[in-house]
């Protein structure tokens, strides 16, 4: 459970646009009839990636009338779940994990160069900036650790280095390549793979 | 080693393509029709024969978990919900079977779903792995465009919805009933048990949980028959699994092997070995960060499976090999595993959530050495606090790790932490115990 506070700073005003709400009806579909509070989380996520990446609490308000569920409800599930930001975050949201599997392979370092690059303190969205950055705990992608999540994608293998060249990137407003950082495309063993040779020479 | 042709997910290193032409070249949904039509107790027997255990961590014989659901649907339906949200520090099996092998596990959803009678299927993914979600979403859609699932799915006259519900970064929701909480749309606190899911679970209805490893495995235990599964590995931890070896080794990789695979072999062959060689060996933590670890002393003999780790007083949880070398300072990354805990703690029940803190801090400091020597004693108590008292089993995820830490290395901790404690003891009473209940003339 983590420590969460709503922006201090809150439009007056929020209402799904079209393409917003065909895809909330859809989610919403998905659930037996008169249990559409199934879909809040999904729409909270909408909301999220309507609102450049943040979810203000009048969001939640009309997440509440559109699920036909109790304001407190839809606030509850928005604090208990850490992938819903409640205060702006950059465009460009960079979570860096820092769990013991990636820290003994060096996920200081990816810190490090936030620290350098974008801001001091994490969570913290200089003006002059259109980044921001925090440490998270396991991403579930710990065999090609350190890695780092950019909005949806997966930056792994990194080290400080290549963090670096990446957060250069994003500071001129342009998406880095996601995926592995020393050529990998999935979980193999870089070198030295010892199983399921006659599919890889195939 | 296990030969190539036993290997359940030949797709693992997505060397052949995930898409429904190429699983189907690999023998997914060729005679899915044929399995269900020798009946539900077929497979569940030939699943009890298997003695498939669950891959989530638990362990809980699969076969017996199906026979679990109502045998007769009354006026409430079954449902199926597939556990993905994977999460547990070292493990990162479930998101190359969700990218690569997709079919495995929608195939694996039918037949379970037919055999506990469930017409609609809940694919739980963490919301992290949004990308490797839309992946499977895509197999999904493909699915249904070849009428594989949906209507008379696959022919077996068996009708099958799955839907994806994404998480959105909550450990917890990996315990099975903060799971359905979650699908319900409340916050990710477990639920008590009894009532077990099996009969109100999801919307007060019968459900079966599975990992998503478990549910893709099924279709080629059926194929090749339980006595197949059941010749590998050795009795009651049958079978192959996927591991995932990650840490402080020249070639970290996911490998799927049989189970009872020697450690040594698993960290030698397949991930190349400790960095700094095998004489650099610290500790390791055999499945995921839950599980106590394990001293280089013991790796050498270790193998790996549900009983011979429980024999070790650690477990094979979800398979996630973390290797520490001796560079690493062992504290510190039990301190951070503790961290992960405190962040993690739902905050149902106090001491979790609590004592989840205290163990951070405890360790934190220790890891610097600004602890006394009592402390060390009262950070065991505080762990057998924890463990057992809490509704789901998180509790003891939390505190296993430290008492390992404890269990193993409370030497490094005695001499990093040498203060004499501020208050003397002058009787030894145990810390933390309720006072009432001691012996008043003790």
């Amino acid at each position: 459970m983590s420590l969460k506070r709503p922006a201090k700073d809150q439009p007056d005003h929020f209402e799904f646009n079209s393409s917003s709400l065909e895809a909330a009806n859809k989610i919403i579909s998905k659930y037996p009839k008169g249990k559409q509070q199934s879909a809040v989380m999904a729409l909270l996520y909408i909301a999220q990636k309507q609102n450049n990446n943040w979810i203000p609490l009048v969001a939640m308000k009309y997440i509440a009338k559109l699920l036909n569920m109790p304001y407190i409800k839809v606030y509850e599930v928005a604090t208990f779940y850490s992938m819903f930001n409640l205060s702006p975050v950059g465009k460009y949201f960079i979570q860096v994990c820092t769990t013991t599997p990636c820290m003994i392979r060096g996920a200081g370092k990816l810190v490090e160069a936030c620290k350098e690059k974008i801001s001091e303190k994490e969570s913290e969205l200089l003006p002059d900036k259109n980044c921001s950055w925090m440490e998270v705990e396991c991403l579930g992608a710990c065999v090609t650790a350190p890695m780092m999540q950019i909005n949806d994608d997966y930056f792994e293998d990194l080290d400080k280095e290549k963090t670096l060249e990446i957060i250069d990137k994003i500071l001129n407003d342009e998406m880095p390549k996601p995926g592995s950082y020393r050529g990998r495309v999935n979980n193999e063993p870089e070198s030295g793979r010892k199983t399921l040779m006659e599919l890889k020479n195939a | 080693m296990l030969k190539d042709q036993d290997r359940i997910f030949q797709n693992l290193y997505n060397d052949l393509g995930s898409d429904l032409t190429s699983a189907q070249k690999r023998g997914d949904w060729v005679n899915t029709k044929e399995i269900t039509d020798k009946g539900r107790d077929w497979i569940i027997n030939e699943i009890k024969d298997s003695q498939l255990r669950g891959r989530g961590g638990a362990g809980f014989p699969t076969g017996l978990k199906w026979s679990f659901a109502p045998k007769e649907v009354g006026s409430r339906p079954h449902y199926l919900v597939i556990n993905g949200d994977e999460s547990e520090p070292g493990t990162c099996k479930d998101r190359d079977i969700l990218r690569f092998e997709p079919h495995k596990l929608i195939e694996g959803c039918l037949i379970a779903s037919y055999a506990i009678q469930a017409h609609v299927c809940y694919i739980y993914i963490r919301g992290e792995y949004f990308v490797d979600g839309q992946k499977l979403q895509a197999a999904i859609d493909e699915a249904y465009e070849k009428k594989l699932i949906g209507k008379n799915a696959s022919g077996t006259g068996w009708d099958l919805d799955i839907y994806i519900h994404y998480g959105a970064g909550a450990y917890i929701c990996g315990e099975e009933t903060a799971l359905l909480e979650s699908i319900e749309g409340n916050k990710g606190q477990p639920r008590l048990k009894p009532p077990f899911p099996a009969l109100i679970g999801l919307y007060g209805c019968p459900t079966i949980i599975n990992n998503v490893e478990t549910i893709a495995v099924v279709p080629t235990i059926l194929r090749r028959g339980g006595k197949w599964f059941a010749s590998l590995g050795r009795e009651k931890n049958t079978g192959t699994k996927i591991f995932c070896i990650s840490g402080n080794v020249n070639n970290p990789c996911n490998v799927e092997e049989e189970m009872n695979i020697p450690l040594k072999e698993l960290i030698e062959v397949h991930a190349g070995g400790v960095i700094g060689g095998w004489d650099n060996l610290q500790a390791v933590i055999p499945g995921g960060s839950s599980m106590p670890l394990i001293p280089k002393e013991k790796c050498e003999t270790l193998t790996m499976d549900f009983d011979s780790l429980v024999a070790e007083k650690s477990g094979l949880g979800t398979a996630g090999v973390v290797v520490i070398n001796k560079d690493q300072d062992i504290i510190k990354c039990m301190a951070r595993i503790a961290r992960f805990y405190k962040h993690e703690s739902c905050g149902q029940c106090t001491p979790c959530r609590e004592g989840s803190g205290w163990m951070w801090r405890m360790l934190e400091r220790m890891a610097r050495g600004e602890a006394s020597k009592d402390e060390i004693e009262m950070l065991g108590d505080v762990t057998k606090q924890i463990e057992g008292h809490t509704i789901c089993a998180f509790g003891e995820g939390s505190s296993w790790p430290v008492q390992g830490l404890l269990r193993h290395f409370k030497d490094e901790i005695k001499k990093r932490n040498n203060f004499d404690p501020i208050v003397k003891e002058t009787q030894n009473i145990p810390y933390l115990v309720d006072q009432h209940l001691l012996d008043k003339n003790a």
